[in-house]
């Protein structure tokens, strides 16, 4: 039984369809904890060493957003810069972090079709994620594909259902389940592990 | 007639316009600018005025009666409960003491022992008029000396009510109070109807107040007519005035009476604008008046007799104002201002005599010394303080500028000056503070500034609008000058003169409100804090919140919010003199209030952007873009 931390970060969640699907009583699956960051630090004054806590109470760290202009908001990002602390993250001392288990979770409008090269997003998904990728390994965590949620203003409610319910899954098997991480790893994408029956 | 009433408003108000200004340019506090002008335009030098100056005193005195008037109208029923022991400790024994001694003093001179018990006191008054005047000029007020001179001024006000009742019981049998002018309801009674006649007026004007004049002002401000409300609070006032004197009472009780019986109703801010400038120009023209008729002339023919009666009044009120500031526990710097501030004989003491002469206690010419003497204590009082201030204080009390350690005079020298360190500028204080900027503090409380300077704050005790003490303080050298007293005009007093003499620094100040911000824009500051701006912009965030809205969304809305208020505060300020003919402040505050409800109305910035929002477009051309809702 592995406890797992979504790190949510959504400047107007009051607004959102998807997320809203997503997160809902989230909370209530066990060994998981929504930390809703927008909610926590709306002045942006990020309170470090509660975050150092939190993360070491937890095996697997969620970063979880909108997909804007193609990266996290900005609170995300000052998490990252003022939380991932050299010698305590990262460097040679630094092995808060080793071992744990790190994805994205991702709400975007284009379709999985649209990030491709030649397409009219011109890069893959998982390029545009590459700070995180190797944010992960600099802190000497392993990291996992995303689990993304797709074309979300043409979604149907069903769909959208869909997508939540499969989001819950796939959270209950990575606290309770056994896998090899390197080898979920060889999937694209974290919804792809999850059809794949593995 | 008309054109004597023209001539004498003309010499009144001119030597009002000349000699404040001068005063105050010199240091000398608004009181004594007014004495001075009555003095010069008096029958003694230029001779402007001659013996009607004692008419146009019980005219001015009027002054008197609004401030009383005003004053009841601050004191809330439950405020004065809440000071009740500490206005009757101090009050009886300054009263007491003063009225024993002054007894004993005038008994050994020779007089009766009524008279000279009627005399003790009334000169155990001090002037509430001067005192009040004088400290809120300099903002001690809310000083510990302030708050003391306030509780004994206020139990000898109150006191008069029952001194009046008694005088009459000391007068020789068979002698009664003489025609003044209007026949009195309680001439001629004998002494215990007179007092009881007191107690039923008393009486009255607290039920009047309760359940006449409240539903009177309620039908009158729902005609929403502003100068017929103004009207209406003249017309309390002088009504109120009126009824006592013909009862034969002191009109300035009265008015107290009703003012503090209004006090509860939801009148009071209203009544205290409206007659606030009456009678700020009445007590100037009460003072001139004072001046006006010291009789210099009977100084000359008895100098001995008059300056032993001045100095033997000070002397005795003095002593016993010390002794009551130190069973008050008041440090040497504030029993000083306290002791010299009250120890004039006040206004109610010219009431006292010619009472006391029409009962024949005392005589005419005995009378027309003591209203003298009273006259040149009360002069006295601005210079003592002053004196006080320059000479004693920095000698004997706590010192102007801090010690000097030989090694620290050159981190005395700090770039950042606070002035005025109340709860708003030692908040700015503190925040330096943690951040490692130290600041050269001005504060005019001895009581705080002991207390910084025990704490290692390098303190400047005295008027932060003095240039000598400014540049002791390292005005020169310094880059920012914080003007946060808890005065408004002292701050603009403050900024007006710094931005002259030591451009050098930057000056930041706190506006209390929108209307004083104004008025600092107006002078060319650009750095201005509006107090109540933040704090209730972060209260309604809060709201918000408790409301179910997301913190980042009600935040952000408190942001702009903000700076759509600055903004628009910054637009109106240039309209704002478009607009002729706002004469009362507080009118123009609500003009002000409207117009900006009314931008708000339109151009209000709220949460209902397009910032991460892109849906509406998003839904045709759902691949477009990458935002999502």
């Amino acid at each position: 039984m592995k406890k797992l931390l979504i790190l949510f970060s959504h400047p107007r969640f009051e607004k959102s369809r998807a997320n809203r699907a997503l997160i809902e009583d989230i909370d209530k699956i066990e060994g998981v904890n929504c930390h809703d960051l927008y909610e926590e630090y709306p002045d942006f004054n990020i309170n470090v060493e509660r975050e150092k806590e939190l993360l070491g109470n937890h095996q697997i760290i969620v970063w979880h957003f909108p997909f804007y202009t193609y990266s996290a908001p900005a609170l995300l990002k000052q998490w990252m810069d003022v939380v991932l602390e050299y010698g305590w993250a990262h460097g040679s001392k630094g092995n808060a972090l080793k071992g744990k288990i790190a994805f994205v979770a991702l709400t975007a409008g284009g379709t999985r079709e649209s990030y491709a090269a030649n397409q009219h997003n011109q890069f893959t998904l998982r390029e545009f994620l590459r700070p995180f990728e190797q944010a992960a390994n600099l802190c000497k965590m392993i990291y996992l594909p995303p689990f993304a949620v797709h074309g979300t203003h043409i979604l149907t409610d069903q769909q959208l259902t869909a997508y939540a319910d499969s989001y819950r899954r796939l959270l209950i098997k990575l606290t309770t389940g056994e896998y090899d991480p390197v080898s979920v790893s060889g999937f694209e994408y974290l919804n792809d592990w999850l059809s794949n029956k593995g | 007639m008309t054109s004597t009433f023209l001539s004498d408003a003309l010499i009144y108000l001119a030597a009002a316009v000349i000699f404040v200004p001068l005063a105050k340019k010199m240091g000398l506090g608004s009181v004594l600018g007014y004495l001075i002008g009555g003095m010069i335009i008096g029958p003694f030098f230029l001779g402007f005025v001659g013996q009607e100056g004692k008419d146009i005193m019980h005219f001015a005195e009027f002054g008197v009666v609004m401030m009383l008037f005003l004053i009841g109208l601050e004191l809330e029923p439950k405020t004065f409960w809440r000071m009740r022991r500490f206005v009757l400790g101090t009050g009886i024994m300054q009263m007491g003491m003063t009225t024993v001694l002054c007894f004993v003093a005038l008994l050994l001179v020779g007089l009766s022992w009524q008279a000279s018990l009627a005399c003790g006191l009334a000169l155990s008054m001090s002037s509430t008029a001067i005192v009040m005047q004088t400290l809120r000029e300099k903002g001690l007020m809310k000083t510990e000396s302030g708050r003391t001179s306030f509780a004994v001024l206020l139990f000898q006000d109150i006191s008069v009510i029952p001194i009046l009742a008694l005088i009459p019981l000391l007068a020789v049998s068979g002698a009664k109070a003489a025609s003044a002018g209007h026949p009195s309801f309680m001439e001629g009674l004998p002494g215990w109807a007179q007092t009881i006649t007191l107690l039923v007026a008393v009486n009255s004007v607290v039920l009047v107040g309760h359940f006449i004049f409240v539903p009177f002002l309620r039908f009158i401000a729902r005609i929403r007519l502003r100068e017929l409300f103004t009207a209406s609070a003249l017309l309390i006032v002088i009504a109120t005035a009126y009824l006592m004197m013909l009862v034969g009472l002191s009109p300035a009780l009265g008015t107290f009476l009703a003012g503090v019986v209004l006090a509860t109703s939801e009148f009071r801010h209203e009544l205290e604008s409206d007659i606030e400038p009456f009678k700020g120009v009445l007590l100037g023209l009460f003072f001139i008046a004072v001046g006006a008729s010291i009789n210099f002339k009977l100084i000359i023919e008895n100098p001995v007799k008059v300056a032993a009666l001045v100095g033997g009044i000070i002397a005795i009120k003095s002593l016993v104002l010390y002794a009551t500031g130190k069973v008050s526990r008041l440090s040497f710097d504030q029993n000083m201002i306290f002791t010299l501030g009250l120890g004039q004989v006040g206004e109610f003491a010219f009431v006292l005599f010619a009472f006391i002469t029409q009962l024949q206690i005392i005589s005419a010419e005995s009378s027309d010394i003591m209203m003298g003497a009273t006259a040149i204590t009360m002069t006295m009082t601005p210079l003592l303080l002053l004196m006080n201030e320059r000479l004693i204080l920095p000698r004997f009390g706590t010192k102007e500028a801090p010690e000097k350690k030989e090694a620290d005079e050159i981190s005395f020298k700090h770039s950042v000056i606070i002035a005025g360190f109340g709860y708003f500028g030692s908040t700015i204080g503190r925040f330096l503070r943690a951040n490692g900027f130290e600041a050269t503090i001005l504060d005019n409380d001895s009581d705080r500034v002991d207390l910084l300077r025990k704490m290692g704050f390098t303190v400047f005790y005295g008027d932060a609008t003095r240039l000598d003490i400014l540049k002791s303080a390292g005005a020169d050298s310094a880059k920012i000058l914080i003007a946060a007293i808890d005065s408004p005009e002292t701050n603009l007093d403050l900024a007006e003169r710094t931005k002259k003499a030591f451009p050098n620094m930057k000056v930041m100040v706190r506006a209390r409100n929108n209307m004083d911000a104004y008025n600092l824009l107006d002078m060319g500051i650009e750095d201005i804090y509006r107090e109540s701006i933040d704090t209730s912009v972060r209260f309604g965030v809060d709201v918000l919140i408790k409301l179910g809205v997301r913190k980042y969304t009600a935040t952000r809305a408190g942001q702009l919010f903000i700076k759509y208020d600055e903004a628009s505060f910054r637009q109106l300020a240039q309209h704002r003199h478009d607009q002729e003919a706002y004469l009362v402040n507080i009118r123009e505050q609500i003009a002000l209030q409207e117009q900006l409800l009314e931008n708000d109305r339109k151009a209000i910035p709220n949460i209902h952007d397009f910032a991460w929002d892109m849906d509406a477009e998003m839904k045709n051309t759902p691949d477009m873009k990458n935002n999502t809702g």
